[in-house]
């Protein structure tokens, strides 16, 4: 638990802060030709999921991490190998996100990015379905599932 | 990397089509100079003669939901019935109001200040009275002075018992202007 939480700012400057350098991630990952739908898509879905957002901590690396997202499910759909798919996000060195982003490596990029969104930046399930586009079900899913996979590695090191 | 002015204005047009938007604000150019007006899904939430108010948004939020968002979608309706009225031809708003987060007396006498019609005055006694509280009137001066929704909530109609205009947040010159316009004085 963090000790003080920053409030939540208000979504204008949430994404004046932060959309010029999600476009540039985007850009650089997938041309500038696909960048600009990919960006809207990135902050749809971080509206759809800010109203229930507890606190502020960390709000640069959960959008860089729904900006990895989007392209996972872009590349997705033209049928690109998964072992050409961009590696999520490495948020800012020394959060609390850096163990998890290192322990979660392994994990097939579904899961982590739910066991991330769970576990890194306290989101519940509302909101990680928002991020992840399915269900409260399914991202309740992926992330024990990923949690699992974890337990079992560990133990068979 | 800058995101164009035609991306940033998709976007926005996007997140206010899906509805994602709580509370939806934009500058507006209007006769009067600059109005930034805000609008959440109960109505009209604020507005203000200081296009610079950005940190009043912020407590809008705290009723209306933290994903704040300028677009020019959401006030649309605001603009066009601020254009009809400053044109004078709109003596009625027809905009729904969002008085959310007002204390009871406030919502009271803001509900009777809605009632003073177009070209007419009224004064602070009477509003006062019209609540059932005739002494309040210092009360309702100062309701008048903290309207988040002048113009469209009249408190320019509201002057002195002697008939003079005591006071406006947005200047005594605009509040001569817009009685004025809607004939009040000549």
């Amino acid at each position: 638990m963090t000790a003080v939480a920053t409030s939540v700012p208000i979504f204008e400057v949430f994404y004046d802060e932060h959309k010029h350098e999600v476009l540039g991630y985007l850009r650089k990952r997938a041309g500038a030709d696909r960048a600009d739908d990919l960006f809207q898509e990135t902050f749809l879905r971080a509206l759809r999921a800010y109203d229930r957002l507890q606190h502020a901590d960390h709000l640069r690396a959960w959008v860089l991490t729904i900006a990895s997202r989007v392209l996972i499910d872009a590349f997705r759909r033209d049928g690109t190998p998964t072992s050409e798919l961009p590696e999520l996000e490495s948020p800012e060195p020394d959060s609390p996100l850096e163990s998890i982003s290192d322990l979660t490596a392994s994990l097939p990029p579904k899961e982590r990015a739910a066991v991330t969104l769970r576990y890194g930046f306290d989101l519940d399930y509302a909101q990680i379905a928002a991020v992840l586009c399915s269900t409260e079900d399914a991202a309740r899913q992926a992330t024990s599932s990923g949690v699992r996979r974890l337990r079992k590695e560990r133990s068979s090191r | 990397m800058t995101v164009s002015s035609d991306l940033d204005r998709r976007f926005r047009a996007a997140a206010s089509t899906l509805e994602l938007v709580d509370v939806s604000y934009d500058v507006l150019e209007t006769e009067i100079g600059p109005l930034l007006a805000a609008v959440t899904d109960h109505g009209l939430a604020f507005l203000s003669f200081d296009a610079h108010a950005d940190e009043r948004l912020e407590s809008l939020a705290t009723f209306a939901g933290s994903r704040v968002l300028r677009t020019t979608r959401g006030v649309e309706l605001v603009r066009r019935e601020l254009d009809e009225y400053f044109g004078g031809r709109r003596t009625i708003f027809d905009l729904s109001l969002d008085l959310r987060g007002l204390p009871q007396f406030t919502v009271s006498v803001l509900g009777e200040l809605a009632k003073v019609p177009y070209g007419r005055t009224a004064t602070y006694r009477d509003l006062a009275e019209r609540v059932g509280n005739p002494k309040a009137s210092r009360a309702v001066g100062t309701v008048m002075n903290r309207n988040r929704i002048p113009i469209i909530l009249p408190c320019h109609r509201i002057v002195g018992t002697s008939g003079s205009l005591v006071g406006y947040a947005g200047g005594l010159e605009l509040k001569e202007k817009l009685l004025r316009l809607e004939g009040a004085i000549l």
